[in-house]
């Protein structure tokens, strides 16, 4: 049975469901009518939120004269002062230094991570939901093994086999994110392809990459992004939790989950060591958040 | 086929996955994996006796066979470091880890049932905007650094809770566990609370809510019998797919909070090069996170006469 619904949307029963329930519905505060991207208050925030940190780590070498990585011995653990602004660290390396060179590599590392998962989950979703049959009975196998595996585990454990270090990192959160991906995509191309343009394209002869790649996935890929957004937040989470297992960005490099591991011997007594970094981390992950809730009212179908 | 039978039935090829997955852990490692494990304790005969062991020098699918036939008979290997089998020292480990496991579920649904009903209740006022804030700011936290601020709170400044270990007895365990198992419920919250509120508006919308309004049902009860109760099981099930993130959760929290678990033993594990070790872990933790999705879809099957795999 397939029952229309608002928007001239046809949603077959129990297709939606992976995305219900591993999405709940964003929330939509004032049943206002669709703005235009710059009127969305939560796109808005988000985006300068996301460009102020990346304007700043952009412009680190500009705003700072401290090397994020030279020791000096002299100066450890000091408390804020004109000189420092955020203080020093146990080998006396400037706090506000280190955290706009962290940022370069937080956000770095993060942003690329993403991208692996979402091709490999967005090709793979396409072809499960589009073929149907053994392709999808194979990948959504797959997805359930990837699955069973505690996220934070699976990529602990790879990291560890594969050897600390980038690459390892852009490898395990591939491995492990891309499930998402391609339930989502899966989920929204059984709804899609029964639309009459698909149909229309079938029966024109199109073959069936072309209708997969210039009818298709442009319409389904939407979801794709806006979850996107999330997951970027969830790798450099990732990222800093591995740093923080000393299993990230090898040191000395400026990194915030080292970071924040370094300063959780001075807990006590320098608190701002700890603090700090993962209020940057926060920060970045309000913006991504906030980026990702304005684009999903935006791209979300009328309502 | 009974929704029972089926579902057990889809449990077989995530088992040989899960398994294949473990066992190709070991493939992974660049080099020979025998050379890298022993590290400086590689000698020609050790190397020898690793690849005799774990059957390194015989065909993969052997290899997997062989791997296969220990794990039937509860063989997870031998530790590399303590010289005990793996099994022996993740069966010690395990209580502590589904102690926290069970403890920051319950906190998880403390905390986010009473915020996602003052926010569907009061939709669009000042509370619900504040409650909506949480989500935005808590996926953004990382885990570890929430435990280190609370070690810093309640553990350092105002001494209120014990700030490491697992405690004897079910007080102890209480007392002891209640700031790891609030930073997993921290990090979990803002899922839960997003998924219950969209689900407790959606009944709040429903027809049946409208005759028992226009019957005269009195709001609190309205409430309680009728809204929150067709919208626990959402968010059930949203803490039942989350178990993952849950589980792993425990990984890193136990090791902030130095948990006797088997976080705490993959970690250490992982420092101390113990492959046997590690590759145990990662199995008890992916058999875990089936079972209880096994269990959730069982128990919800058995709630909701909706449920099938028909749909």
């Amino acid at each position: 049975m397939i029952e229309p619904s608002v928007g001239g949307q046809y949603f077959a029963p129990g297709s939606g469901a992976v995305i219900e329930l591993d999405r709940p519905p964003a929330d939509r505060g004032t049943q206002q009518r669709r703005a235009t991207w710059y009127r969305q208050p939560a796109l808005m925030s988000g985006l300068v939120i996301t460009a102020i940190i990346i304007g700043l780590a952009i412009a680190a070498p500009l705003l700072t004269s401290y090397n994020p990585i030279a020791q000096n011995l002299n100066d450890t653990l000091q408390g804020p002062s004109a000189h420092h602004l955020l203080g020093t660290d146990q080998l006396g390396r400037d706090t506000l230094t280190r955290l706009l060179y962290g940022a370069r590599v937080d956000l770095r590392v993060g942003f690329i991570a993403v991208l692996f998962p979402f091709c490999l989950g967005t090709i793979l979703g396409s072809l499960a939901g589009y073929f149907g049959g053994w392709a999808d009975l194979v990948i959504m196998r797959l997805v359930d093994v990837v699955v069973a595996f505690p996220f934070y585990v699976l990529l602990i454990a790879l990291v560890f086999v594969l050897g600390p270090g980038e690459k390892s990192i852009y490898i395990a959160i591939t491995i492990v994110g891309w499930v998402s991906y391609a339930r989502l995509v899966r989920a929204e191309i059984l709804v899609a392809k029964r639309q009459e343009y698909v149909l229309a394209a079938q029966g024109g002869g199109l073959s069936n990459l072309r209708i997969m790649g210039r009818h298709l996935l442009p319409n389904v890929i939407s979801q794709g992004i806006v979850y996107a957004m999330s997951d970027i937040v969830q790798d450099i989470l990732a990222i800093v939790t591995l740093g923080y297992f000393g299993l990230g960005i090898p040191p000395p490099t400026a990194e915030w989950g080292s970071m924040i591991n370094d300063g959780q011997n001075f807990l006590t007594t320098h608190w701002q060591l700890t603090t700090i970094p993962g209020l940057a981390v926060v920060v970045v992950g309000l913006g991504l958040s906030l980026i990702g809730d304005g684009l999903a009212d935006l791209l979300r179908p009328g309502q | 086929m009974s929704f029972v039978g089926r579902r057990l039935l889809q449990l077989v090829p995530v088992a040989v996955g899960v398994t294949i997955v473990v066992f190709f852990m070991i493939h992974l490692i660049p080099g020979d994996p025998a050379r890298t494990i022993l590290q400086q304790h590689a000698t020609p005969r050790a190397i020898a006796e690793l690849h005799r062991e774990w059957g390194l020098d015989r065909p993969l699918i052997s290899q997997y066979w062989l791997f296969l036939n220990r794990l039937a008979h509860g063989n997870l290997g031998q530790s590399l470091i303590y010289g005990v089998s793996a099994a022996s020292l993740i069966w010690q480990r395990l209580p502590a880890t589904l102690w926290l496991i069970i403890y920051a579920s319950v906190l998880a649904v403390l905390i986010s049932v009473p915020l996602a009903m003052i926010a569907a209740t009061r939709k669009d006022g000042i509370r619900d905007h504040v409650v909506r804030a949480v989500p935005l700011l808590g996926l953004g936290m990382p885990p570890f650094w929430v435990g280190f601020l609370l070690i810093y709170g309640f553990g350092i400044t105002f001494r209120v809770f014990p700030v490491g270990g697992y405690g004897t007895g079910l007080t102890g365990h209480l007392d002891a566990m209640f700031l790891p198992a609030l930073t997993v419920a921290i990090a979990l919250a803002p899922v839960v609370i997003r998924s219950l509120r969209a689900s407790m508006l959606s009944v709040l919308g429903a027809d049946y809510i409208t005759t028992a309004r226009s019957k005269g049902v009195p709001a609190r009860r309205l409430f309680f019998r009728h809204v929150l109760r067709n919208a626990v099981i959402p968010a059930i099930t949203v803490l039942g797919i989350n178990i993952g993130f849950l589980i792993g959760g425990t990984v890193i929290i136990e090791n902030v909070f130095a948990i006797p678990g088997i976080g705490q033993l993959m970690i250490n594990s992982i420092f101390q090069r113990d492959f046997p070790v590690v590759q145990g872990v990662t199995l008890v933790f992916a058999v875990l996170v089936v079972l209880v999705n096994l269990l959730a879809d069982m128990t919800y099957a058995s709630l909701d006469p909706r449920v099938s795999f028909d749909r």
